[in-house]
């Protein structure tokens, strides 16, 4: 029995554990200490082996005692596996603690870090971080798998080679980017989790190596992305090529799946610092205090892993780790009115050096608007200035270099600051530009409608546009009407695949072409069903969210795109890869939709039984009585006036008649 | 008297229609809603678990005896060979029993194997044997050798090879004496060198410590078992450097080189126990718990062992879980201290300084505290680059794989020369060793998951039992059986493999996720659903019966009135 018990507790440690790790923990570093101090406390680790009970009681008791035991310093034994090395020692060891002579071995990764800060028309600021982590390796060959990570983060490297992942991309979300005041960003994320794969073309069961892989990623970001399964899972035909090198065209390795519903904070944020190789502690990173990232009106984090080549010859292949952090600031609002800002009002830390690994640290600020600084004040000032062509526009930067001393000045800090002066201009219009939103009314049927704009004031362009939609909106594909300019507008490709309940989603994809300064509308119709009541989340009135809609696009270039690969390039500038001068790849998030469905009240079931046990209970009641009941002949009554006659007599005392 | 007849027939209706709906209920209702409401309970072999319940291990092991020249006269060379069998009982507790079988063969040495005793030191003449014939897995073989032999020093009495062979001087004797004097005389020499190359009995207790009460098992062992990592079919080893200091240290270590050169043949060797994976990182900034104190003295920064305890937490978050698999890690760390923080030295309980500078936490892994303020002058233009000599760092932590593996220290009695390893990490004895407790250890663990999983199952009557259960649970049993019956063949690898399939089936048995279903299903709840239909249903049914009862009851009081 005692045995059964300790069995029981282990299993109650490991469940607990489990959903330690699985919840959405406040703070990783917490919960594992927590875990941590289980497996060092012996009476909890020994909880597994029954018969150790007693000992284990005895040591939790006194804690030195246990220690003792449990900390040995390595001592006896090593002299001897010494003295078995020696041998190897000698020809190995190149003359340890002679350090003059040592010159290092080229290292295999370089780490970059960057800062962009772009004061947005509106009066908000946008800060995006970018981190970039590239490892020369060989990963075609399937045979030599990599396990020996400096830079490069373990535990993604182990999953790229256990689910043979090609490239990887992952996204977290809050809030929406506000294309008509803020313009593009230099990565687009829709509100949500976002995660698209491309698996290698080796792999046999892809459905399974996704489904372990959103569970191995759900672990490693702390978020819910174990809630992907095949109900949200499409594989989109032509709106997800690969971005990195492999020219992939089978869209049956690739996944892709949206949780528009999923709430980033700080748990998301811990784990994604920790995969940077200096941490929190020193570089850009040091900024990043989720008070603040999350007091903001836009934040979206995310790694994109993609193979890439070596150098600008392409004499190799390498890894590419990108981590990107965007995030839009309401100063304006929060500032009583005042445009200023600085590193420290935004951050509220500033910055002192560079991450001593990174081969390239840098802090760009947009001032293009202000060539000579007629409408702000930025300070410190800097000579230097970067010019560099983004999402089809000639943008001037000013650049701060961390790896240099003479950045910081005397106070060995760096707090860059922006006064305006004046106002500022109108902004150009984003060329394109796309809204979605539900209309209909009734709990029974409704229409989406997606709203594409080109703003373009000559130029006709084609988009890609993808919709996923869960299957218990069911679409009907019938009433599809795409008009711009109010005429009919014919798609040149389009694909559908058709829902299946609780299976898979509604998959459309189509080629649109967009007339100049325009506005096309896509609509469908669509039902909606009615679940079971099991399938409802616990806040069913709340709604159910449908992804948003991905538009992505060749969009037209004012001025020619760099398509100069052999150039070093700042990171944000390089993302998407162009490959003509004349028009840049730009991809376009709609809102993702909330829609009521129709819902049961849930306390229904109960109400149920007991409505019809009273029911079958009073039927069966009159049945019984019916069946068992003994009836007789019961003399008729004597009539009205012959009883009121009795009970008179009876008064009286007479007999009765 | 026609009323009175109506009244009883009308009365005798309602009583029979009451007993005719009583009947339908309990005959058909009942069995009905049992069959219904039903939980599936697939069949598990109780009769055979409760049989593994108390263990009865035997473990034989296969000993060749092998004279060399001059140390049997030629009448005693002529009654052999021959073979013997010897059995120890050992009854540990009430429910588990111990049995060693020894079978012993003694034989005269081949031509070939006298040419290779013949070599000029022992060493040769080991691997010269060990070419000559390669012994099965678990088995020992003892040549016997002459006193006046010169392959082992004066005062060496047994040498203990790399592979599965020693060499015994033979005691003077009498060339008189029968062959069973000589015999008996060399048991207990031949029993030593067992005891050191195959098992010992308080080693074999220590493996069975799953089954059976602290008290029996004797500190040392128990210390070597709790140490030693839960047996697993793989493991993860997982180099870390931390360099809590990038901006002074620029490190770079040869990793790869060196475990291709220093663990991997350990890990080859130890392939028939579990699959191994090898990886490394390098964590910066990854800081201790403890600050460390500095120490006048020595004017070096010193870490007691007391707070040992308190240094890994910190850099555990920063290790990072395995993402892609479950089996446990063993986690090696080399801790660079920060410039400002050297030399950093670690004390053992006697305030004295460990001199590989290495601690080890059991079933976790080792750390050790490199220190390279020595590598740079004041003068060094920071950050220095410093190449770390991997050769004093996997001799550290070779040792410390080798503890938290199981491969025990072994102390050999007087007398005694072992052999080291070599470059192979690992002797042939001492794998044998470890298969034989890893083996008992499996089967021990094995039997106590099934034997309380069937316990549970068979207390708590509302767990569903599927039929995968069922089938892991025989299996389990199957495998358990097998592996017992391989120990006691003496076939060591194959009862390792048996034991493994056993201990897998067996836990992914008691972790299945079905088995948690319906185990919490609530009374009230069950009260709540049956009460609405069942109360006003059953209520007029008892009733209508205990008037029934009454009536018959009264009619028989009457009766023996009557007849009184």
């Amino acid at each position: 029995m005692a045995a059964l018990k300790l069995r029981w507790g282990a299993v109650f440690i490991l469940i607990f554990v489990s959903l330690f790790l699985t919840c959405k923990c406040d703070n990783v570093e917490n919960s594992n200490e927590s875990v941590r101090d289980k497996d060092v406390d012996p009476s909890a680790s020994q909880a597994a082996s029954p018969g150790e009970t007693r000992h284990g009681e005895e040591s939790s008791t006194e804690e030195v005692q246990a220690e003792k035991q449990q900390w040995h310093t390595t001592e006896f034994g090593i002299n001897d596996a010494l003295e078995a090395d020696k041998a190897d020692s000698k020809t190995l060891n190149d003359s340890p603690g002679d350090s003059k002579s040592f010159t290092p071995p080229p290292a295999k990764d370089h780490f970059q870090e960057e800062l962009v800060i772009r004061p947005l028309h509106s009066g908000d600021i946008y800060a995006s971080f970018q981190f970039g982590i590239q490892l020369d390796t060989d990963f075609e060959q399937e045979e030599k798998k990599v396990s020996h990570y400096r830079l490069f983060p373990k535990s993604l490297g182990q999953v790229l080679s256990k689910f043979s992942v090609q490239e990887l991309h992952i996204s977290f979300t809050q809030g929406y980017w506000r294309t008509m005041q803020w313009g593009q960003p230099f990565i687009p994320a829709p509100p949500g989790a976002e995660l698209w794969v491309w698996f290698h073309n080796t792999v046999l069961n892809v459905d399974e190596n996704w489904k372990e892989l959103t569970n191995v990623l759900s672990g490693i970001f702390c978020a819910s992305l174990n809630f992907i399964d095949s109900t949200n899972t499409v594989q989109p035909t032509a709106s997800f090529k690969p971005l990195g090198l492999g020219n992939a065209t089978d869209h049956r390795f690739l996944r892709y799946a949206t949780l528009p519903r999923e709430i980033v904070c700080t748990e998301n944020l811990t784990p994604w610092k920790k995969l940077l190789p200096c941490g929190s502690k020193a570089g850009l990173a040091v900024l990043m205090k989720s008070e603040k990232l999350f007091h903001s009106s836009f934040h979206s984090q995310a790694v994109h892993i993609r193979p890439v080549c070596k150098d600008w010859q392409c004499s190799g292949t390498a890894w590419e780790l990108r981590q990107t952090l965007g995030v839009v600031f309401d100063l304006y609002t929060s500032g009583q009115g005042k445009k200023d800002w600085s590193l420290f009002k935004m951050f509220s830390r500033t910055l002192t050096e560079a991450c001593p690994l990174a081969s390239s640290s840098k802090v760009y600020v947009d001032v293009t608007d202000n060539p000579e600084s007629e409408l702000f004040d930025l300070s410190p000032a800097t000579p230097v200035l970067n010019t560099a062509v983004v999402l089809g526009d000639r943008r001037t930067y000013a650049v701060y270099d961390l790896t240099k001393a003479v950045t910081f000045g005397q106070l060995r800090s760096l707090n860059l600051l922006m006064r305006w002066k004046g106002e500022s201009g109108d902004m150009l219009r984003p060329l394109l530009h796309a809204e979605r939103y539900v209309a209909g009314f009734g709990l029974q049927t409704g229409e989406i409608h997606t709203l594409i704009y080109n703003n373009h004031p000559y130029r006709a362009f084609p988009v890609l546009l993808l919709e996923s939609v869960p299957w218990y909106l069911r679409l009907y594909i019938h009433t599809l009407t795409i008009t711009s300019k109010s005429r009919e507008n014919k798609p040149s490709y389009i694909h559908y695949q058709p829902s299946k309940d609780r299976l898979r989603p509604h998959l459309l994809e189509m080629l649109v072409q967009l007339p100049p300064h325009s506005v096309t509308e896509v609509t469908v119709q669509f039902e909606r069903a009615l679940l079971k009541w099991t399938e409802y989340p616990p806040d069913p009135n709340h709604g159910f969210y449908v992804g948003s809609s991905v538009i992505s696009a060749l969009v037209p270039s004012v001025v020619a795109m760099d398509i100069n690969s052999t150039l070093e390039r700042p990171l944000f500038s390089s993302f998407f890869h162009t490959k003509e001068e004349s028009s840049y790849f730009v991809r376009v998030y709609t809102e993702p939709l909330l829609v009521n469905l129709p819902t049961p009240d849930f306390s229904m079931p109960y109400n149920v039984i007991c409505l019809t046990c009273t029911v079958v209970a009073v039927a069966y009641g009159s049945f019984y009585n019916l069946l068992t009941r003994t009836f007789q002949v019961e003399e008729p009554s004597p009539p009205l006036a012959k009883r009121l006659a009795n009970i008179i007599r009876r008064i009286r005392g007479v007999p009765p008649l | 008297m026609a009323a009175m007849t109506a009244m009883e027939i009308e009365k005798r209706r309602g009583r029979n229609s009451a007993l005719a709906i009583a009947a339908v209920v309990i005959l058909l209702g009942l069995p009905l809603w049992w069959k219904t409401t039903e939980t599936y309970r697939a069949w598990l072999p109780y009769s055979q678990i409760s049989e593994l319940d108390s263990l009865q291990l035997q473990l034989s092991v296969d000993v060749e005896v092998v004279f060399s020249r001059g140390t049997l006269s030629p009448e005693q060379q002529k009654k052999v060979p021959l073979s013997q069998a010897k059995e120890q009982e050992h009854q540990v507790d009430a429910k588990n029993l111990l049995r060693y079988r020894y079978e012993t063969k003694y034989r005269t040495a081949t031509v070939m194997e006298e040419d290779a005793l013949n070599q000029p030191t022992a060493q040769e003449a080991d691997l010269s044997l060990h070419v000559l014939s390669e012994s099965a897995c678990g088995s020992v073989v003892v040549y016997v050798i002459p006193e006046s032999s010169t392959l082992l020093p004066a005062d060496v009495k047994v040498f203990v090879g790399q592979w599965r062979t020693a060499l015994l001087r033979a005691a003077p004797l009498p060339p008189a004496g029968s062959l069973k004097e000589v015999l008996s005389a060399l048991e207990p020499q031949v029993k030593q060198v067992i005891d050191t190359m195959s098992f010992s009995h308080q080693e074999i207790v220590g493996a069975l410590s799953d089954r059976i009460r602290i008290s029996q098992v004797s500190k040392e062992s128990l210390v070597d078992s709790m140490r030693a990592i839960k047996s697993s079919p793989g493991y993860e080893i997982t180099f870390s450097l931390l360099n809590p200091d990038p901006k002074s240290h620029s490190l770079h270590w040869d990793i790869e080189g060196a475990v291709h050169s220093y663990i991997q043949p350990l890990l080859n060797k130890l392939t028939p126990i579990a699959n191994f994976s090898v990886d490394s990182q390098i964590l910066y900034y990854a800081v201790l718990g403890v600050n460390p104190r500095f120490d006048n003295t020595v004017s070096a920064y010193t870490l007691n062992a007391a707070s040992l305890a308190h240094v890994i937490n910190p850099v555990e978050a920063r290790l990072g879980s395995n993402a892609a698999s479950s089996y446990p890690v063993l986690n090696f760390l080399l801790y660079i201290p920060e410039a400002h923080h050297s030399p950093l030295f670690i004390r053992d309980h006697g305030k004295k300084e460990v001199s590989s500078n290495a601690f080890h936490s059991p079933r976790w892994g080792g750390i050790m505290v490199y220190n390279v303020n020595d590598m740079y002058g004041p003068e060094a233009e920071f950050p220095v680059d410093i190449n770390i000599d991997m050769a004093k760092v996997m001799g550290v932590f070779l040792a410390q794989l080798r503890l938290l593996l199981g491969v025990h220290k072994t102390q050999p009695p007087p007398g005694f020369v072992l052999q080291s390893p070599g470059s192979a990490g690992l002797a042939d004895w001492e794998l044998d060793r470890l298969l034989w407790s890893r083996s008992v250890e499996n089967v021990a663990t094995a039997t106590t998951t099934i034997t309380s999983l069937a316990q549970l199952l068979d207390q708590i009557s509302n767990i569903v039992i599927n039929d995968n259960i069922a089938q892991q649970v025989s299996s389990a049993v199957t495998s358990l059986q097998a592996a017992m019956a391989e120990l006691e063949a003496g076939n060591l690898a194959f009862a390792l493999q048996y034991s493994r399939e056993a201990i897998l089936a067996s836990e992914r048995a008691f972790f299945d996720p079905s088995l948690l279903h319906l185990l919490y299903f609530p009374d009230d709840q069950k009260f709540a659903i049956y009460i609405p239909l069942f109360l006003p249903m059953c209520v007029p049914i008892v009733l209508s019966l205990l008037k029934i009862v009454n009536e018959i009851r009264q009619k028989r009081a009457d009766k023996l009135a009557k007849k009184d």
